[in-house]
């Protein structure tokens, strides 16, 4: 069914939602459901180039950024793309963006694999008209400034996996990828895990090295031939620029994980870990993934104490890597961590040190058009969410009033495990987490199996092996209607929906590369 | 009271919360017009979701306290309808208004009255000024919860603090803690009293008490309350001493009313009076503490210990519980959630304990069975109050979950 009640032509997905068919001049699919996906044709490809066009000694290095842009033919309305390895404390993107305009480049597309709020400056960046719009997470006030209609095109928010998936099936072409390195060579080669701004994988960047048309890599660390280890090939790089500092240290990764001391949190995580024991997941030879927000950290404390009294050893934890997955690597309650991204000291001095924690990549762990992933080899997943409805479907990238807060980040590529648990408060000050639709839907009741709140724990009813496996278990299992009723008594009765213009100021994509759901310009 | 005198002149009055840093409260200022109906300005961190709910709820409240004319701002910080209420009339009753009326949230229903002999573990103090910790402390699962009135609430804001802990009783749902509270001394706890007393807590905690003549004369005031706002079920009394005389005249106070459930030692005020350090292992107080449990055992009430401050030491926590118990204590206090576990954990019987006691209970049972005056238990002859300990230490472990 399409609708012409706006100027933007509409259908509506399998998910409910209306979606716009056409985004920034391209066609879209719409949502069909979490896996009815047939995909055609051939994956896309880099220009072929050849070694006489570049230095016979290896060394590719010139002298700052903007030579490097204007030698890769930078042009009006091109894509730019980077990573975000370094999270708060990158300062290589910006820096990028600011050599773009002042070599004269305008309507650039800017393509990060996240963003974070010390990136603010491209707010002004769009302003000027050099950059059009972003295709990425669009967080603060990037998100703030999408929300309010102010960006020329429609964000198109994806996953780290459906980011890899758009690279590789050519819906995203990288004119330019820049990429910071906290250690590289003068041919190229780049690692995370060494230097001065070391932030452990660089992952991310993967896709952007072997896909986009030019690639520069920027570093604060420069080793001579050859960076050992290397995640990105030198023989996908064109240029490499020193610069004094890729990013503040301080803020790439936090000295310390603090796991949180809320009672209410901790109650959240203690029954996350209880879940997993009770149901029969937390056993010998298991796996399973959590982030580095307060709640997760604090799970894996409880899981890890468990896993003690039980004698049981995981086979590998994927990380999100933290202080709390590292001693368990080093005490022996698990093999190995698979590591997408590395979130503290800990994390980086491992990765660097020992052979078992493990540098990944999107297209390893989450890609979903690859011949697998590693996310569904997961038993058991623990994430966050910023609100989840009766029909367990949940939100991640828009607060309940209906601004655009976050990203994707790995976040619907995980809920492939093998038991997605959301571990939330039922709500944040009053503001209700369990509603009864959610603003925007990130990812479908198909795919998450758990709620776990500090008022209980609601297993989804498509899921009649967990709620049989929980059975005699102590832990308070409850219907999500009761949960979400308990609430609104709590806060006064349900809160009022958000308005909204009919224009789309974003887009969520499916790791599929359909269109789950729209963000829509507040009123 | 020259406070409520210049509030009165002034006609204004403030009371809440607000700012960055505040959660889940609200802070209103009040201020009485001649004319001109009832004017509200909100700012709330939540406008979006319950905007309208709080204009709504606010004018209701206003109605309620008899306010027709007036300006009212509201800073929201994210406060529940319990908290806004109660912040509204405060400061309204600062404004010189709204005397002798009480505008009430929306209720829950009154959990069934607790048992005077109930489990008293723990019992877990929350800031009267601080309605952020309310809404989730019965899901801890503390024996009890204490709505503090008394030394965590400033003098300025005993008035906002008792209208608050009134609301709480009133609408918050404590999942089956023992709602109790702590008033201040007499007289500013007899205020208290009649602000709280109408919402039926559980128990009433008495500070500083020090002759059974205090214990009286808020049990008096209490029965009073009660038959003025028909209230039949127990309100309980748990008076706490807190200084050397106290001690002395322990027996005395547990022995003053029926309504007296527990008596419980104050150790900050305690130490101070006697001039002495308060350390972690506790030997200053120690004769306080025993000669607390034997006053307590003597009147037939429970003998329930101080609390352990150092929220980070859960070792010494664990430590100072066991010690407590083998003392004759039957709970303590808590100053954070995270303390909860282990104080039941430490007032729990060991499991060795318990299996003995099962034996004896198995014989006492064999033997009644059998019409024997005598319960005996291999060669040996098991006396009556060896039994009665027994039974009651198995009934014990069944109320706390330890066995089934």
């Amino acid at each position: 069914m399409t609708t012409t009640a706006t100027r933007v032509e509409l259908t509506r997905n399998a998910a409910g939602r209306l979606v716009p068919i056409s985004v920034n001049g391209k066609d879209q699919r719409p949502y069909q459901g979490a896996n009815q996906d047939d995909p055609q044709g051939y994956k896309a490809a880099p220009p072929i180039r050849s070694c006489t066009q570049y230095p016979e000694n290896g060394d590719k290095r010139v002298p700052d950024l903007e030579t490097a842009l204007r030698q890769c033919g930078l042009r009006n309305g091109m894509v730019i793309s980077s990573h975000h390895h370094l999270r708060d404390g990158d300062r290589v993107a910006v820096m990028a963006l600011e050599a773009a305009g002042r070599l004269g480049a305008r309507d650039l597309m800017w393509f990060p694999s996240a963003s974070f709020p010390s990136q603010s400056a491209v707010v002004d960046l769009m302003e000027k008209g050099v950059v059009h719009h972003i295709e990425g997470s669009m967080n603060g006030p990037l998100g703030d400034y999408t929300s309010q209609g102010k960006m020329r095109g429609v964000g198109v928010l994806r996953s780290h996996g459906g980011r890899w998936q758009a690279i590789q099936d050519g819906e995203v072409h990288i004119d330019i990828a820049v990429i910071a390195a906290p250690t590289a060579d003068p041919f190229g080669n780049a690692d995370g895990s060494h230097g001065k701004s070391a932030c452990g994988s660089l992952g991310f960047a993967l896709a952007d090295s072997m896909y986009a048309d030019r690639v520069i890599v920027v570093t604060d660390n420069l080793a001579p031939f050859p960076c050992v280890p290397w995640q990105i090939q030198g023989n996908s790089v064109d240029y490499v620029v020193e610069v004094d500092s890729i990013g503040d240290p301080a803020k790439i990764v936090s000295g310390t994980t603090q796991i949180t001391r809320s009672p209410d949190r901790l109650r959240i995580a203690e029954f996350v870990a209880r879940f997993l024991r009770d149901a029969g997941i937390m056993r010998n030879g298991f796996s399973f993934q959590a982030g580095a927000g307060g709640i997760a950290l604090a799970f894996v404390d409880y899981l890890r104490r468990m896993m003690r009294e039980d004698g049981v050893k995981a086979r590998f934890v994927r990380g999100g890597s933290t202080r709390y997955l590292v001693e368990m690597l080093q005490e022996g309650l698990t093999d190995y961590i698979l590591d997408g991204q590395t979130f503290d000291l800990d994390g980086v001095r491992s990765i660097a040190a020992d052979p078992r924690h493990v540098a990944t990549s999107p297209f390893t762990s989450y890609n979903f058009h690859g011949k697998g992933n590693f996310a569904s080899l997961v038993n058991a997943v623990v994430l966050g969410a910023t609100e989840v409805d009766v029909n367990f479907n949940a939100n991640v990238v828009t607060h309940s009033d209906g601004r655009l807060l976050h990203g994707i980040g790995g976040w619907q590529n995980c809920l492939f495990a093998g038991c997605s648990i959301l571990a939330v408060p039922s709500f944040r000050d009053r503001i209700p987490v369990i509603v009864d639709e959610v603003t925007t839907i990130t990812g479908t009741g198909e795919m998450i199996d758990v709620i776990a709140t500090e008022r209980g724990i609601a297993i989804n009813p498509r899921r009649q092996d967990l709620l049989e496996a929980v059975k005699g278990s102590k832990l308070p299992i409850r219907p999500i209607q009761d949960i979400k009723a308990e609430v609104e008594k709590i806060c006064g009765g349900k809160p009022v929906r958000p308005r909204f213009t009919e224009r789309p100021v974003a887009i969520v994509k499916w790791v599929d590369g359909s269109v789950l759901d729209t963000v829509w310009q507040l009123a | 009271m020259s406070g409520l005198a210049k509030a009165e002149i002034a006609h204004r009055g403030e009371a809440g919360h607000w700012g960055n840093e505040v959660r889940s409260d609200a802070h209103v200022a009040f201020e009485l017009r001649a004319e001109g109906g009832v004017e509200i300005g909100l700012e709330s961190r939540v406008a979006a979701y319950y905007g309208e709910n709080i204009l709504a709820q606010a004018r209701q409240v206003l109605a309620g306290l008899a306010v027709r004319d007036g300006h009212v701002a509201i800073h929201d910080e994210g406060a529940l309808p319990f908290v806004i209420a109660a912040r509204i009339e405060a400061a309204v009753r600062r404004g010189g208004l709204g005397q002798g009326r009480r505008a009430l949230p929306e209720p829950v229903p009154l959990p069934p009255p607790v048992a005077r002999d109930r489990l008293r573990r723990s019992r877990l103090y929350l800031p009267g000024g601080e309605p952020k910790y309310f809404i989730n402390a019965g899901l801890h699962t503390p024996d009890a919860i204490i709505l503090d009135l008394e030394d965590s609430v400033h003098p300025a804001e005993k008035d906002a603090a008792r209208i608050l802990a009134r609301n709480a009783l009133r609408s918050v749902d404590f999942a089956g803690a023992e709602r109790t509270v702590r008033i201040n001394q007499l007289p500013l706890g007899l205020a208290d009293l009649e602000e709280v007393i109408p919402e039926q807590p559980d128990t009433v905690l008495i500070p500083k008490t020090e002759r059974a003549q205090q214990v009286i004369e808020v049990d008096r005031t209490i029965a009073e309350l009660k038959q003025q706002h028909h209230i039949s079920r127990p309100i309980w009394l748990m008076p706490i001493l807190e200084s050397a005389l106290g001690i002395e005249n322990a027996f005395a106070v547990a022995a003053a009313s029926p309504n007296v459930a527990a008596i419980t030692i104050g150790l900050e005020d305690y130490t101070a009076d006697l001039g002495v350090v308060k350390t972690p292992e506790g030997a200053e107080s120690l004769y306080a503490r025993t000669r607390l449990v034997n006053a307590a055992r003597a009147a037939g009430v429970q003998a329930i210990d101080s609390v352990y401050g150092d929220v980070a030491d859960m070792d010494g926590l664990r430590l100072w519980g066991q010690k407590s118990r083998a003392l004759g204590f039957e709970g303590m206090g808590c100053v954070h959630p995270l303390q909860i576990a282990a104080v039941h954990q430490a007032f729990a019987p060991t499991l060795a304990e318990i299996e003995k006691a099962q034996k004896i209970v198995a014989a006492f049972e064999e033997a009644q069975r059998r019409g024997l005056g005598v319960v005996s238990l291999g060669s040996k002859m098991i006396d009556p109050p060896v039994v009665q300990r027994a039974l009651k230490l198995v009934k014990r472990a069944k109320d706390m979950g330890v066995i089934q």
